[in-house]
């Protein structure tokens, strides 16, 4: 929800990057406020999920330009751990699987090394096991699930339901959900989005990367953001979504330089 | 041989164990008056010093192998000492004394105060401490009739046992390692479980960690009598120093009908440094022979030292239904090269086998499994499952997997499974996205991978094997 008294969670400026020296990012500008949903959209190759990996801080892109900050705080100088533990969470287009290593015990860990930061008491497999059964009822998962070894033999709904799983066991202040919907069918799709807006609230916030219009009919964002070749070209409200969905993505570019009063 | 190779043969380990050059050391080189010395030493008895000379001159005919995927430069057979009398360890007045470096390794190993000091060489009243539990054992094992001792004292003690059994698993010219190992080893392990007996505990070398180092061509046979069983516990997982290059060990094994062995071993030899310099090459031949009906060996082995491990521990399924294990942890890094695996012969009817196989290389090492399954025309109904895992951190190590697999019989089931993965900057990410750093994620993947084989160890081996496998791989990804 928007609510101008809010405050700035995450602020981007003229955010580059690279890799293998090809630039990926060229400029994006972003704020979002405590309560809000955004949602980037664009076409494949456009950077969006590029955008999310160098907030999380992979280490295969170079940022070349520009300053991210979260709660005031510089975010590029941050390791990939630290800046989990300053409450970033990527929910994995990929996510990988660990063979052998039961996923109650991965879970637990994540767990622990987020309450320990925060200064709270580390919970002992016991304790743990009862609090995760109650965060796998949000997404309707079966217990059998933490014996499994981490995604291991999971189908592609699985793993997602995996993801937002361990978002609501972390409870980031930004979450960012990188194509969470690609593999779903509609009523994975719908427990999925239902998780995530029991997640949310507002004192976090959420970017939902994806390339389709159809996740936003669940989570419904308040802010749609175009992505074409590394820069962000449209900002618009959840109509945009609507609107890409009937028309494609070329009248933007066309509007965008228009707009930029380039000659074509 | 180089100067420079001979230096490194014969090379003190840097942490420094001096050995006491005082000792009785017989003039280098291999020759029959060097086994005739080493017999006599022994006050063997002369079959034995016979089965000496038989191996040494089946050695004399047979050349090194040099088919295994290890390179090194080659072995003066006759620059190595091939007798010394027991060399005492200098003792270190206290713990102050050790070498950092080394406390370091304890401590991120868990290894028990006691330990550390009989480990590195202090003289310290706790180290009489674990000699008197040694002796409490043995008296223990005694009562129930089994005999647990080094194999020289077997010798005198019960040489109708050790004549009966010594090579009759690993034959004098078996190969060029083992035909060495039988003409000149110094001592070894002992263990004799009669029949119908349980053994009540785990029996472990390091109840003999005291008596004399059993060297470089260290000797060991277990046999288990019908209805018989016994866990036998090998090395550990504290890092062993030698001043010996060359490690030839043979272990045998005889399961009678219905006998039961399992043998485990964590091998932590000096691997050498960063730059391959120095290291232990541990030639090791293993077998065990399911000599009776539903009679059953297992190997599990944690191989995480020595700069070349050659060892492929074996069974031999000749009772009809006896079962062959073999459960194997092979961790490289740096410059270590290891060439392991097993060899399951299916000679009775029924018998299954079973092998799992991870392999986890780093730095600029190479692991390499290399198993056989021979399913013989008598082997009715055989079975076999062998699973070979292998996994790569970084992008200049290297793993490789030779299975051989031999079927002469129709009614056989043979199953092989393998898969190579690789810990790449995604799975770092991965966890580090959720706040957990390299080390910690390094060491969840491992045990995650090995977890197979670890639950085969014994609880509070599989505790250190963890952590010895994390603190091995310290440092290689990241």
């Amino acid at each position: 929800m928007i609510n101008n008294n809010s405050k700035t969670i995450l602020d981007v400026r003229g955010l580059c990057a690279n890799i293998d020296s090809t630039k990926i990012l060229k400029g994006i500008d972003i704020t979002v406020k405590s309560g809000e949903i955004h949602a980037i959209m664009g076409l494949n190759g456009s950077g969006k999920s590029t955008f999310a990996k160098v907030l999380a801080g992979h280490s295969a892109y170079e940022v070349t330009a520009g300053s991210v900050q979260l709660n005031e705080q510089d975010l590029l100088t941050l390791s990939p751990e630290e800046r989990a533990l300053a409450g970033i969470f990527l929910a994995f287009q990929y996510p990988i699987e660990i063979p052998g290593v039961a996923n109650s015990q991965f879970l637990r860990l994540a767990y622990n090394t987020v309450q320990t930061q925060r200064g709270k008491e580390e919970l002992d497999p016991l304790e743990f096991d009862d609090f995760v059964r109650e965060k796998m009822k949000l997404l309707d998962m079966n217990p059998d699930f933490l014996d499994r070894s981490v995604n291991e033999g999971f189908s592609g709904g699985e793993k997602k339901r995996n993801e937002i799983l361990q978002m609501a066991l972390l409870e980031p202040q930004l979450s960012i959900l990188d194509e969470t919907d690609s593999g779903l069918d509609i009523d994975a799709l719908k427990i999925v989005a239902n998780g995530v807006n029991q997640i949310t609230n507002k004192d976090n916030a959420t970017i939902i990367v994806t390339h389709y219009q159809r996740l936003l009919d669940y989570i419904v964002p308040d802010y749609v953001h175009v992505m074409q070749a590394g820069r962000i070209v449209k900002t618009g409200g959840k109509e945009l979504a609507h609107e890409l969905e009937t028309r494609g993505y070329d009248w933007i570019s066309s509007d965008n330089t228009a707009n930029a009063g380039a000659t074509v | 041989m180089s100067v420079a190779l001979q230096n490194l043969v014969n090379q003190p380990y840097k942490h420094g164990f001096v050995t006491d050059i005082e000792s009785e050391v017989a003039p280098k080189g291999l020759s029959e008056e060097t086994i005739r010395l080493i017999s006599s030493k022994k006050n063997e008895p002369e079959w034995l010093l016979e089965f000496r000379l038989n191996a040494y001159k089946k050695w004399l005919t047979m050349s090194e192998p040099d088919w295994q995927n290890v390179h090194y430069p080659k072995i003066d057979f006759q620059a190595i000492s091939y007798y010394a009398a027991p060399k005492p360890k200098k003792k270190l007045a206290s713990m102050d004394e050790v070498d950092p470096e080394l406390l370091r390794t304890f401590e991120k190993l868990g290894v028990p105060m006691h330990e550390r000091a009989a480990l590195a060489g202090v003289a310290v009243d706790v180290i009489f401490d674990s000699v008197s539990v040694a002796t409490t054992y043995k008296e223990k094992l005694a009562e129930v009739g089994i005999i647990f001792c080094s194999i020289s004292e077997a010798v005198q003690e019960h040489p109708e046992l050790v004549k009966k059994y010594l090579g009759s698993v690993v034959p004098v010219g078996d190969n060029f390692f083992a035909a060495l190992n039988s003409a000149v080893f110094t001592d070894g392990s002992f263990c004799f479980i009669p029949k119908g007996v349980k053994c009540p505990m785990d029996l472990s070398t390091y109840f003999r960690i005291n008596t004399e180092g059993s060297g470089q061509f260290e000797r060991t046979l277990v046999i288990a009598e019908e209805e018989a069983t016994v866990c036998y516990l090998e090395g550990c997982t504290a890092p062993q120093f030698d001043t010996n290059q060359l490690h030839a060990a043979v272990v045998e094994l005889v399961a009678l009908d219905n006998a039961d062995i399992k043998y485990s071993t964590v091998q932590n030899w000096y691997a050498g440094d960063e730059n391959g310099v120095g290291g232990i090459y541990n030639f090791v031949t293993k077998r065990g022979l399911a000599k009776g009906v539903n009679s059953r060996i297992s190997w599990t082995q944690v191989e995480t030292g020595s700069a070349i491990t050659w060892k492929y521990p074996s069974c031999i399924l000749r009772g009809d239904n006896s079962v062959g294990e073999f459960y194997s942890v092979a961790v490289t890094n740096h410059l270590q090269q290891a060439d392991t695996g097993t060899k399951m012969i299916h000679l009775g009817k029924n018998t299954r086998s079973t092998i799992v196989s991870k392999g986890i290389s780093a730095g600029r090492s190479n692991s390499s499994y290399r198993g056989l399954v021979r399913i013989s025309p008598t082997a009715d109904g055989a079975r076999n499952y062998s699973q070979c895992d292998s996994m790569l951190i970084g992008d200049q190590s290297g793993a490789h997997t030779f299975p051989y697999i031999q079927v002469r019989n129709n009614s056989a089931k043979v199953e092989h499974e393998a898969s190579t993965s690789k810990i790449g900057e995604d799975q770092l990410f991965y966890f580090a996205q959720r706040g957990i750093d390299a080390e910690e994620a390094v060491s969840m993947i491992i045990n995650g991978f090995c977890k197979d084989v670890f639950q085969q160890l014994p609880m509070e081996f599989a505790v250190e094997a963890t952590k010895l496998l994390s603190f091995k791989l310290e440092g290689s990804v990241g």
